[in-house]
């Protein structure tokens, strides 16, 4: 099935408050996508789930992106369907200062790990999920790094997260050698 | 016989600490293994060692200048992740790759992918105790090391593939080099079978050992041989498949359970040595249909400038399975957002949900049929 027949699908059964907003312009969206509230996606990915036209049981890619000027935070889902081989774009937006959403993880299990990936770098509350730790920054990390206002820190237990300058720390001239003024000269 | 396990009301559970320096757990990865006596309760990993925040880095590159960093995404199959940079890239900016830069790419990639899973077998065979294949196949890797560095200069980190195509065309006589090695290669692998695949002892450790159904594969994700192992006929270079693979006959072996059950650590095992006999079969086809295509023609039309407005999700079947880049455009030089999907972080994620029953030993033969490379898990 195309992605604008999922659509449509989708559609006629959860109605136009729950899926809405198909992006197909050839131009910009080389993958069609289109919009779910936020707190209906988990009838509606377990409805992907298990229709028998449908059958997506694989969840390729849960990816996070802010954006400040609208205020929000874009949780994509890329699915794929190892039966029919179709692949569909789901997009759930987030507001930006209150980040949360319902947790996948009863629908597809692989979304643990992706959803903890999530929270850590860009702060999503996923309700709901078994262990919702920090995956990849330590414990103790402050802020979530791909926000797009994150402000790198100057160290982190001691340590720094900058590095002088390696032309400084060996004194090395920035001014051109003598040789190079003496041909000058001449 | 977990029941069994967890009835004991004497037991005392112990809590051990595994890595990050530990030797078998191929790079710097942590677990922490809660067990009775040898059996584990359960064994939660702990990643994020190698964090280096490549997508992160991804906002603030040029589009081609992000190639080299995405080399750092798996050291030791970099040729994928330059591939599928390269590839969403293209996507998003409808440039056409030449055939001849395509068919370099499935090239370099297959050789990449054999020197990939030659390190990742013999690892494997040494983790559980088998020290001697691990020279042979890192002697087979040196060669491909050494193609490569002929064609693009590196050895380890590429940097090869461009945004339209690949950087440069192969020396001279370098097809004839590689085909060489393919017929020194090819019997090699029957040796190796005789050697380790089918060597009792090895089939003994590791039959039925940490089986992954099917249902499971797919509930969590894994891609790739890993994926295959447990029963799925499904590779990306078939079932959608990208660039020039239509054109080239191969087989996708398929996990069968030959030494155990389906999905054991021995199919793992096997269907890694079996794809490195599809990818020579690929080679031989490509170096005969790539003369067909001018020399030299080998970057595509590319727009003068690249700020390219939109979003598109490509992937790619790498060493460890369907590698997936998701880019986002907002109309400047840099991306707005790159993201990696990577095979190793859902292998990693499944561990966890099997590791309880298994004995510590097995763990660690566990880990090495996934395959897991620590970078990737990271990045």
């Amino acid at each position: 099935m195309t992605p604008q027949d999922i659509f449509k699908r989708l559609q006629t059964k959860f109605g136009d408050q729950v899926v809405f907003d198909l992006h197909e312009d050839p131009k910009k969206d080389k993958d069609p996508w289109f919009q779910c509230a936020p707190y209906s996606f988990e009838d509606v990915g377990t409805y992907l789930r298990d229709d028998p036209a449908l059958l997506f049981d694989y969840m390729e890619c849960l990816t996070g992106t802010d954006y400040p000027d609208k205020k929000q935070i874009h949780v994509t889902w890329h699915l794929y369907s190892y039966v029919f081989k179709h692949r569909v774009v789901i997009k759930c937006l987030v507001p930006r200062d209150d980040a949360a959403m319902p947790t996948m993880v009863n629908v597809w299990p692989v979304c643990n790990w992706q959803e903890r990936e999530c929270f850590d770098l860009l702060g999503v509350l996923f309700e709901g999920h078994p262990d919702l730790r920090r995956i990849l920054l330590p414990d103790d990390w402050e802020g979530h790094p791909m926000r797009k206002d994150y402000g790198e820190k100057d160290e982190y237990h001691g340590i720094p997260t900058t590095r002088p300058n390696p032309l400084e720390l060996f004194k090395i001239s920035p001014k051109p050698a003598a040789g190079a003024a003496k041909e000058k000269a001449s | 016989m977990t029941d069994l396990i967890f009835s004991n009301e004497m037991d005392e559970e112990m809590t051990l600490n595994m890595g990050p320096h530990h030797p078998s757990t191929h790079g710097v990865l942590r677990f922490i293994v809660h067990t009775d006596g040898e059996i584990i309760r359960k064994a939660v990993p702990d990643v994020g060692y190698l964090h280096r925040s490549i997508e992160k880095i991804g906002e603030r590159c040029t589009y081609p200048g992000y190639m080299p960093y995405t080399d750092r995404v798996d050291y030791l199959a970099a040729m994928f992740a330059n591939e599928v940079w390269a590839s969403a890239c293209e996507k998003l900016m409808d440039v056409k790759v030449p055939p001849r830069a395509q068919y370099l790419r499935v090239l370099s990639c297959e050789l990449n992918r054999i020197a990939s899973h030659m390190i990742s077998l013999g690892a494997m065979a040494m983790d559980v105790g088998a020290v001697t294949p691990f020279p042979y196949t890192l002697r087979e890797r040196e060669f491909i090391n050494d193609f490569i560095e002929e064609l693009c200069g590196a050895r380890l980190t590429y940097n090869y593939h461009r945004i339209g195509g690949v950087s440069f065309d192969y020396p001279k006589h370098w097809d004839e080099k590689v085909l060489r090695w393919l017929d020194h290669f090819e019997p090699t692998l029957d040796e190796f079978d005789r050697l380790i695949t089918m060597n009792d002892i090895y089939v003994k450790r590791l039959a039925s050992i940490a089986v992954v159904t099917k249902d499971e594969a797919i509930a969590f994700g894994l891609v790739g041989p890993n994926l295959r192992a447990s029963g799925l006929q499904w590779d990306l270079r078939k079932d959608d498949a990208y660039s020039v693979y239509p054109k080239i006959d191969f087989n996708v072996p398929v996990g069968r359970g030959q030494m155990g059950t389906v999905g054991d650590c021995w199919d793992r095992f096997w269907i890694r040595v079996e794809e490195c006999r599809e990818s020579c079969k690929i080679i031989r086809q490509c170096f005969e249909q790539i003369k067909e295509w001018p020399e030299d023609d080998v970057v595509g039309q590319l727009p003068k400038k690249m700020r390219p407005d939109g979003e598109a999700y490509a992937r790619v079947e790498s060493a460890r399975g369907d590698m997936g880049c998701y880019v986002i455009g907002a109309g400047k030089e840099e991306p707005y957002r790159a993201r990696f999907r990577t095979g190793s972080f859902n292998a990693m994620g499944i561990i966890e949900a099997k590791s309880q029953g298994l004995f510590l030993a097995d763990l660690v033969a566990f880990i090495a049929s996934l395959d897991v490379v620590a970078p990737e898990i990271d990045r």
